[in-house]
């Protein structure tokens, strides 16, 4: 708000200046393009391009080796749609998201207040909780399915020693069992961020807010849920609108823990969308897919920025 | 929990260690234990002998250091280590620099197209490569450049690009521009007044920015395991699962390569903590 009255000063002064300088102003007038030119170069080249070029993927026949043979009309989108498996997979992968991010904002909240209380050997811990951030989804991924081996996993063993188990269970061999220990790592590897972006946001509200609820006599659970949550609501939103999108698009956790097997059983729609293209070799229908599943992305943005009321924000 | 915060200020008065304080040191100790697990398991799991993979033990007989200098001779990794430094390493300059004069100036000016543009970040920001991986494989197709680091670091770069400008964005709007104007009236131009009093006082953002980028890159797995078919041009990521094929089950191999890929990441992860939370503020709160 402080930029804009230069701004006017700076435009009045302009105002004064004589005719004979449009050319430079006219140089004048170009120079934001010239800060925000290559940002949006990059994105316009490599994150927008392929968004046409899926949707006109989506309606082309491409052969097997990824040539294209022309117009196919929506004949992809009705391939797609007479897939068995795809109401399966789309009602899946909604579960899937509501799950792992419910269940991460409820964790994080709690992890964020943990991590901001003061006790002894809080920097490791709070080390401790990035450790999972730092690695690649995909190692953890692995080493969760190492951990749960059917023979040698440490998961069976301890259970076995533990007298839980009187066998062995091979966990990710069930679609439903599979699905929640995968739902598991995905929490798991969501946390870091979602606590972190949390305890940011619970050390800008200011201490004497709380001294103030205390003078008033305000209780713990009320001064949580009337000041703490409240005030946390911009770093809830940004950390759960992360946690869904990175959550429909995860990946790594399903192809290297069960592939989306057996058969399509534990598929989302992004190794859905993968098996499509590189195993059956259809690309246009994987292209397909893929427009639906932006699609289900889009109308998530859309909600983010009613909620997030961006206008407001940006200003 | 809440009430620790608020007993901050009454615990301002030595007093005796509380009963609730031990409780809550445990809880905490505990919970990060919880956190590093699943790696002590891959550690555990690194060190031990081939042959004893397959007996559930819970810790080796034999303690097998050797494997983090054999798995080096193994498979080359040495070479898919340098993919993933050069391609994060090269996305991160990228981003940077495309990144920082934009968020710098919309944040400092208002233009015709300011909204546009910050609109098309926030917007960006939600896509994610997996969503468009047929079409980025697609344009790389065309481009002929399947194949290559180029687009791997473009891709990089590009996708962790809105992420860091909203940020960076945020954290700019919030230092008062008189700070500036200071170092104006001394004389200096708008470039030298950036980077001697803005972007030393942004530290917190751009240390952000930067480790996003760094981690969201070295971290990527999709778009390598597509546009890549070399095996000296693929990235960690894409290369550690071959340890585990239905051929040879090297369990101890992949979590060595794995650790050695991890390690350098959290430590560095170590020496930003304190900077993050301060960046991560200035991006939920702006």
């Amino acid at each position: 708000m402080q930029d804009t009255d230069v701004r006017t000063r700076g435009a009045r002064a302009t105002a004064r200046a004589p005719r004979a300088r449009t050319g430079r102003r006219l140089g004048q007038a170009l120079i934001p393009y010239v800060w925000i030119g290559p940002a949006t170069l990059l994105i316009a080249v490599v994150v927008l391009w392929p968004v046409v070029e899926m949707i006109r993927t989506s309606l082309q026949k491409i052969s097997s080796s990824g040539v294209t043979l022309g117009s196919n009309g929506t004949t992809n989108y009705s391939d797609l749609f007479d897939e068995g498996d795809l109401v399966h997979v789309v009602v899946r992968t909604l579960l899937w998201v509501a799950g792992v991010v419910i269940v991460t904002m409820v964790i994080s909240l709690a992890l964020a207040q943990l991590l901001n209380a003061r006790f002894p050997g809080r920097r490791v811990v709070r080390w401790a909780v990035i450790v999972p951030w730092a690695a690649s989804v995909l190692m953890t991924a692995l080493v969760w399915k190492w951990m749960l081996d059917n023979y040698f996993g440490v998961v069976n063993e301890v259970l076995l020693d533990l007298h839980v188990l009187h066998k062995p269970v091979n966990w990710l061999a069930h679609p439903d069992q599979a699905m929640l220990w995968m739902m598991w790592v995905a929490v798991f590897v969501s946390l870091p961020f979602a606590s972190f972006v949390i305890l940011a946001g619970l050390q800008t509200i200011p201490g004497e807010v709380y001294e103030a609820a205390r003078v008033d006599g305000s209780g713990t659970f009320r001064t949580y849920f009337r000041i703490t949550l409240p005030m946390l609501r911009p770093a809830l939103l940004i950390a759960a609108i992360i946690n869904v999108i990175n959550v429909f698009n995860s990946f790594p956790i399903i192809w290297a823990m069960t592939q989306g097997g057996p058969g399509h059983a534990t598929d989302t729609t992004t190794t859905f969308m993968y098996k499509i293209a590189f195993f059956d070799q259809n690309v246009g229908e994987s292209a397909a897919m893929a427009v639906v599943n932006f699609a289900l992305v889009l109308v998530m943005v859309l909600l983010y920025l009613r909620a997030s009321r961006w206008r407001e924000e940006v200003r | 929990m809440t009430a620790t915060t608020v007993r901050t200020k009454a615990a301002a008065k030595p007093k005796p260690v509380s009963f609730r304080k031990v409780i809550l040191t445990g809880v905490a100790w505990l919970v990060g234990l919880a956190f590093v697990a699943p790696y002590l398991e891959m550690l555990v799991t690194a060190l031990k002998p081939e042959h004893e993979l397959m007996r559930s033990s819970y810790l080796p007989t034999k303690w097998e250091w050797s494997n983090f200098v054999d798995v080096w001779r193994a498979a080359p990794i040495w070479q898919n280590m340098k993919v993933s430094l050069l391609v994060a390493g090269a996305a991160t300059i990228v981003t940077l620099l495309c990144g920082l004069p934009a968020a710098y100036y919309t944040a400092r000016n208002r233009f015709r197209g300011r909204n546009a543009f910050l609109l098309l970040i926030l917007i960006t920001q939600m896509f994610a490569p997996t969503a468009l991986v047929i079409g980025i494989y697609r344009e790389m197709v065309a481009l002929n450049l399947t194949d290559t680091l180029l687009s791997l670091i473009l891709v990089n770069a590009a996708f962790n690009l809105p992420f860091c400008v909203w940020i960076l964005h945020g954290y700019f709007a919030s230092i008062p521009k008189e700070l500036e104007e200071a170092a104006f009236l001394d004389g200096a131009g708008r470039i030298k007044a950036l980077v001697r009093v803005t972007l030393p006082i942004s530290m917190p953002g751009v240390v952000t920015a930067v480790v996003y980028t760094f981690i969201g890159a070295w971290n990527e797995y999709i778009v390598a395991l597509t546009i890549t078919s070399s095996p000296n041009r693929q990235p960690l990521t894409v290369a550690i699962p071959s340890f585990v094929t239905q051929y040879q089950e090297h369990w101890q191999y992949l979590f060595a390569t794995s650790l050695i890929a991890i390690v350098p990441v959290v430590i560095l992860f170590v020496f930003i903590e304190r900077y993050l939370i301060g960046g991560l503020t200035a991006g939920s709160i702006k």
